[in-house]
């Protein structure tokens, strides 16, 4: 030991190191080939990373790949031809494909009720008809699923993309300027939770009629609740971050704030929220379908269609109900299964690189 | 510093926050006010650092978003080139934001993890437009130059990047309006020992080539000593202490800045110094203690006149004081009998079993026995009445000394009178001197 | 036969980016009741090391291969159980932030007595009368009536004593302290640091401290192991890393820190960063930051060997001063051209001058 030379003191900063030559390194060559480079690959954004994490759930890409299915399903069901008063291309046909094996809207009534069966299949050429049976006006229920899509699935997407254009702007309002907006904001959100869901969608049919956009507009009403909250509670925390503070010492305005800054970093759980969301919204559209209070009675969306057959159930007509609600179910089971997926992309706790060897790196 | 008006001028800066309460509170108008900065005032000039200390919630983040109008100031005056700042309006305060920037502690949250490189620092110039004869381009490509960064990175995004080099971005992105000076909040805090000195060098350079003045918050006075050319020493939203390093370090000192001094672990393992450990931690700036705020935890209080105390029994005599008024003292788990409760009580106080004076023993156990009662108010009071000293009653303020400048009583003539013996005799004694000598110009 | 003998110990984190290798071929010992430091910067798996020694490393981190020798049984063999027992009662560990180390919805005395309980196995009233002695060792006062408070009722600091009378609470020969006083202010951090010091004494506990601060190390630490990516790059008594480094990261850190009461205006700093653990340069990990190198650095990864004989370094059973460095072996060419002075020492010859001026020759 080197110490006996050194004695106890009390002064600072004795020691002093010389010679250890910065200089040096920086103006060699590099002795290897060895780079310092960047500690991870190039242009990765976080979105690609959720991107990335997402492709490997293969349970959420059978969601995803279900829901594609049935959405090719609803628009190839029967041809596209667009509404005479449209700009252009008016009464034209759009999309020529008719995959659904008759008209749903084809009535048989005489024969009614007719039991599912395969012999269609195996005919030639073979065609789909009565595969899943037929409805009290012997309309076939196959076609019927497959064209009812249209509505149940569109609501379902309709309605989420509604409430998120309303629910956005006022939770960031709220989140962002604080306040009495905040307040006023957020006690219409409280007022409007302590209705029972349903009971205010049923409450806007009421009052505004029965119809598509009517029951869309019913779910945007209770829908964009749960946005409001959940961007305002994220734009509290998004905007404690120090890049938000330096973008105002720059002299940034608030529009360019909120839209480039923190809206960004606070869309993730909005949109895990509004994945998961469309199955509920497709739910209930169906559950006001099945009460009485969705669509006329002679479409064919899936609520309605169990509606229409209520007591054709309980006579052990079961084919009637099973196949309009196993659809719902797969759609359900289907958008719950890429929420979940979305959920866990964005979830940095399920990145194994970011945490697990955390501060290793 | 007479003559020229300094770059930025601070005066009697107030920022007090509502402390944290619900609708009802608010109703009731339960509110306290959160003191965070009470009245500060300093001057830095043009190319010149001045660094501020303290520990955390002693106010030092709050000073620098002040100056800055991010948070705007309760009180007082910032003056910008011998203009307030503070009553100007939005767009003239946008102007102003080319000329004053900031630099954050944490690299990692203070980068929008959103956007490239390229776009967080050309936001800077497409906010003001700035561009002249060279494109937006090449000016980032420049910056990033300047700040030791491969320019070729600018198309990447911040988790792309080390700590060290994320602190380099953004200090390219203050630096992108060409300010004349920047807030830096603890720059160097989060990073490692190697990285924070190529920082603190970086931030050298700039200033010996650009001129730029630094605010520099730190909590750590060894960085602090480094890099600043005077240092004010802050506690609980005062300035404690201002001065340069040489200053600072040398007698007279303020008590808080000689313990943070002592506290500072020394790289040197023969190193020996005289720890002052200071009791407790910082009280609750919601409410702050009256007088010199430090008072709570000074080892040098100044005692009473009238009485003739040891300094520890004095200090212990003034913890007793603290805590009868915090009512943080367990009388239930001492038992019933009296005498054995007061005497557990001395213990529990490190009171001694009978103080020098027979006077202020009197006091003392009249005080313990109000306790004993569990009547704290009372042993507060009775504590206060008598055994008066001007560290509880009266606020100190900034007065030079041979030294910089001190806000203790200590080193006030005023006070001179009083005992001695309660200062440290080691260095402190002849400060009195000192203090009336040039406390008055 | 030391109370702790670390041997080669190798662990890995199989990551989608790659193999981390947090550390590489460690061994160190540490002796009953000695305090020992693990410094570095962050990246430089000092955390990992003490995650190892509690069997703590988690998926995807496995603890590869070597050997972790607590008074001569292998914790590596261990099952779950013996693991548990030990946890706590024989090596005891202090976290960083204590306001996450307690579960805020415990009083602290339930937190303390619950170990107490659970290793020295005595009923409530005897372990809630330890927890509240332990309180109370630890200088917190009216430990009685604060057995009961919840750790939001504490400051930092104190929330920090109890922390460390949770691990003294059950007397253990070994205490991992893993940067302890990092999250504190400076003056509490001398508060704990005293208070470290005085129980270590008092119960003659070893403390294993890991820290970045090298004002810490120096005032606390008996001897020191310097670590740079995974690797110790030097390890030796404290006052031979601070009076005469031998590898030269430890002179970089030496020459990098802010010293109140030196004049310097420039900190002579090591250039560049660490490098990230899955991808490291070849031969020794520190080439392209060290203003030393040659081109032999890049091909041999050297090992650490005594820096007077240059003889392979024995860390469990010798206590000299050994470095990581091809200086020490006589490969490198040219020399490791620095100096430490002492201010105030300038005049005051040494036996062999080595103390103040540390310029290190082939041998």
């Amino acid at each position: 030991m080197s110490s006996e030379t050194s004695q106890r003191t009390t002064e600072r900063g004795r020691i002093r190191v010389t010679g250890f030559d910065v200089d040096r390194v920086e103006s060699r060559d590099p002795l290897s080939s060895w780079e310092p480079d960047l500690q991870s690959e190039e242009g990765r954004g976080r979105l690609e990373y959720a991107w990335k994490r997402f492709r490997r759930n293969h349970l959420a890409l059978f969601g995803a790949a279900t829901i594609g299915f049935m959405i090719l399903l609803a628009v190839f069901s029967r041809p596209i031809q667009l509404p005479s008063s449209f700009p252009v291309l008016a009464g034209q046909t759009v999309q020529p494909f008719s995959l659904a094996p008759a008209d749903p809207a084809n009535q048989d009534v005489i024969t009614g009720y007719r039991e599912p069966t395969l012999e269609n299949v195996l005919t030639w050429p073979p065609t789909g008809l009565y595969l899943f049976g037929a409805d009290w006006a012997g309309r076939d229920i196959l076609s019927r699923v497959m064209y009812g899509g249209r509505w149940s699935l569109s609501i379902g997407f309709i309605a989420v993309a509604m409430a998120l254009l309303v629910g956005i702007p006022l939770g960031s309002v709220a989140g962002y300027y604080g306040g009495k907006v905040d307040e006023l904001i957020m006690r219409i959100v409280d007022m409007l939770y302590a209705f029972p869901f349903i009971v205010l969608a049923i409450a806007v049919i009421a009052v505004l009629g029965r119809g598509y956009w009517e029951m869309i507009l019913a779910l945007v009403v209770v829908g964009w609740l749960p946005y409001a909250r959940i961007i305002r509670g994220e734009i509290l925390s998004v905007k404690e971050n120090e890049y938000v503070t330096a973008a105002k010492a720059l002299g940034s305005r608030d529009r360019s704030i909120i839209v480039r800054h923190i809206l960004p970093n606070a869309m993730a759980p909005v949109i895990v929220q509004a994945t998961l969301s469309i199955g509920t919204t497709v739910l209930v559209a169906a559950a006001l379908g099945f009460i009485g209070l969705g669509l006329s009675p002679a479409s064919a969306e899936w609520g309605v269609m169990l509606n229409v057959e209520q007591d054709a159930i309980a006579r052990g007509r079961w084919w009637a109900g099973l196949f309009p609600g196993l659809a719902i179910f797969v759609f359900v089971m289907a958008i719950n299964l890429v929420g979940d997926g979305v959920r866990d992309a964005f979830d940095p706790q399920g990145d194994q690189t970011d945490s697990d060897t955390g501060g290793l790196r | 510093m007479s003559g020229s008006e300094p770059l930025l001028r601070v005066e009697g800066l107030e920022k007090y926050y509502e402390s944290e309460s619900d609708f009802i509170d608010r109703l009731l108008g339960r509110q306290k006010k959160v003191k965070a900065v009470d009245g500060v005032s300093f001057e830095i000039n043009e190319g010149e650092t001045l660094g501020l200390v303290g520990e955390s919630g002693c106010g030092k983040s709050t000073i620098g978003r002040s100056i800055l109008q991010l948070r705007e100031p309760t009180a007082g005056s910032v003056y910008f080139k011998g203009q307030d700042i503070t009553t100007l309006s939005d767009s003239e305060l946008r102007d102003l934001r080319k000329e004053m920037q900031i630099i954050f502690q944490n690299p990692q949250s203070s980068l929008n993890p959103r956007l490239t490189v390229n776009d967080i620092i050309g936001e800077a110039l497409d906010i003001h437009g700035i561009e002249g004869d060279v494109t937006r381009d090449a000016r980032i490509k420049d910056l990033l130059e300047r700040v030791g960064l491969n320019a070729s990175h600018a198309n990447r995004y911040p988790h792309e990047f080390s700590g060290g080099q994320l602190q380099r971005i953004g200090i390219a992105r203050a630096l992108a309006v060409d300010p004349d000076f920047i807030v830096c909040d603890e720059p160097v805090s989060a990073l490692d020992v190697s990285v924070q000195a190529q920082i603190l060098n970086l931030l050298e350079d700039l200033q010996d080539e650009l001129g730029i003045a630094y605010l520099f918050i730190a909590h750590d006075l060894s960085v602090v000593e480094h890099i600043a050319d005077e240092i004010a020493v802050m506690y609980l939203g005062k300035i404690a202490e201002i001065g340069t390093p040489e200053e600072l370090f040398v007698p007279p000192q303020h008590p808080y800045t000689e313990a943070l001094l002592s506290a500072i672990p020394e790289p040197d393992p023969l190193w020996e110094g005289d720890r002052i450990l200071l009791e407790g931690s910082v009280p609750s700036p919601i409410d702050p203690p009256s007088g010199c705020k430090f008072h709570t935890r000074c080892p040098r209080v100044i005692p009473p006149s009238d009485y003739e105390f040891e300094q520890e029994e004095w200090r212990a005599v003034m913890s007793f004081r603290h805590r009868a008024r915090e009512e943080d003292i367990a009388v239930e788990t001492f038992g019933d009998d009296d005498d054995a409760l007061t005497e557990a009580l001395r213990d529990e106080l490190d009171l001694p079993s009978s103080l020098t004076d027979p006077e202020a023993e009197r006091v003392v156990e009249e005080a313990l026995r109000s306790v004993a009662d569990e009547e704290f108010a009372a042993a507060e009071s009775v504590l206060r009445e008598t055994f008066e000293t001007p560290c509880t009653t009266d606020e100190p303020a900034l007065r030079r000394t041979d030294a910089g400048r001190v806000a203790c009583h200590l080193f006030d003539p005023a006070y001179e009178s009083g005992p001695t013996d309660g200062t440290r005799t080691d260095d402190g004694a002849v400060t009195g001197d000192g203090a009336a000598a040039s406390g008055d110009d | 036969m030391a109370m702790l003998e670390v041997e080669d110990l190798n662990v890995r984190f199989y990551t989608d980016d790659g193999v981390v290798k947090a550390t590489n071929d460690l061994s160190y010992r540490i002796e009953a009741g000695e305090r020992f430091g693990v410094v570095g910067e962050s990246g430089a798996g000092k955390s990992v090391t003490s995650l190892a020694l509690m069997r703590l490393i988690d998926e995807p981190g496995v603890i590869e291969s070597g050997e972790i020798r607590f008074k001569g049984q292998n914790l590596l063999e261990m099952n779950e159980e013996e693991m548990r027992s030990l946890r706590g009662n024989e090596i005891a560990m202090i976290f960083q932030d204590a306001e996450t180390a307690l579960n805020p919805s415990y009083t602290v005395g339930e937190q303390i007595s619950e170990a107490i309980r659970y290793h020295l196995d005595l009923d409530e009233a005897a372990a809630r009368e330890r927890a509240i002695e332990t309180l109370e060792s630890v200088g917190i006062p009216s430990a009685a009536e604060r057995y009961s408070d919840y750790p939001h009722e504490f400051s930092g600091g104190m929330q920090q004593r109890v922390v460390i009378a949770i691990a003294l609470s059950c007397d253990p020969d070994l205490i991992i302290a893993d940067e302890p006083t990092t999250a504190l202010d400076v003056t509490i951090e001398a508060q704990i640091l005293e208070l470290l010091e005085e129980v270590a004494t008092e119960f003659d506990t070893a403390i294993q401290l890991i820290t970045h601060d090298l004002g810490v190390v120096a005032e606390f630490c008996d001897r020191v192991m310097v670590m740079y990516a995974g690797h110790p790059v030097e390890m030796a008594p404290v006052e031979d890393v601070y009076y005469n480094p031998q590898h030269p990261y430890t002179v970089g850190l030496m020459s990098s820190i802010p010293r109140i009461g030196d004049d310097r205006d420039r900190l002579q700093t090591i250039p560049g960063r660490m490098p990230d653990l899955i991808e490291m340069p070849p031969g020794c990990n520190f080439h392209p930051r060290c203003p030393y190198a040659e081109e032999s650095c890049t091909r041999v990864d050297p090992q650490l060997v005594d820096v007077e004989t240059g003889d392979p370094a024995d860390p469990i059973n010798s206590d000299a001063q050994t470095a990581a460095c091809l200086a020490h072996t006589g490969e490198l060419t040219g020399e490791l051209e620095y100096e430490v002075t002492v201010r105030g020492e300038d005049d005051f010859p040494g036996p062999d001058g080595a103390s103040s001026s540390a310029e290190v020759t082939d041998r």
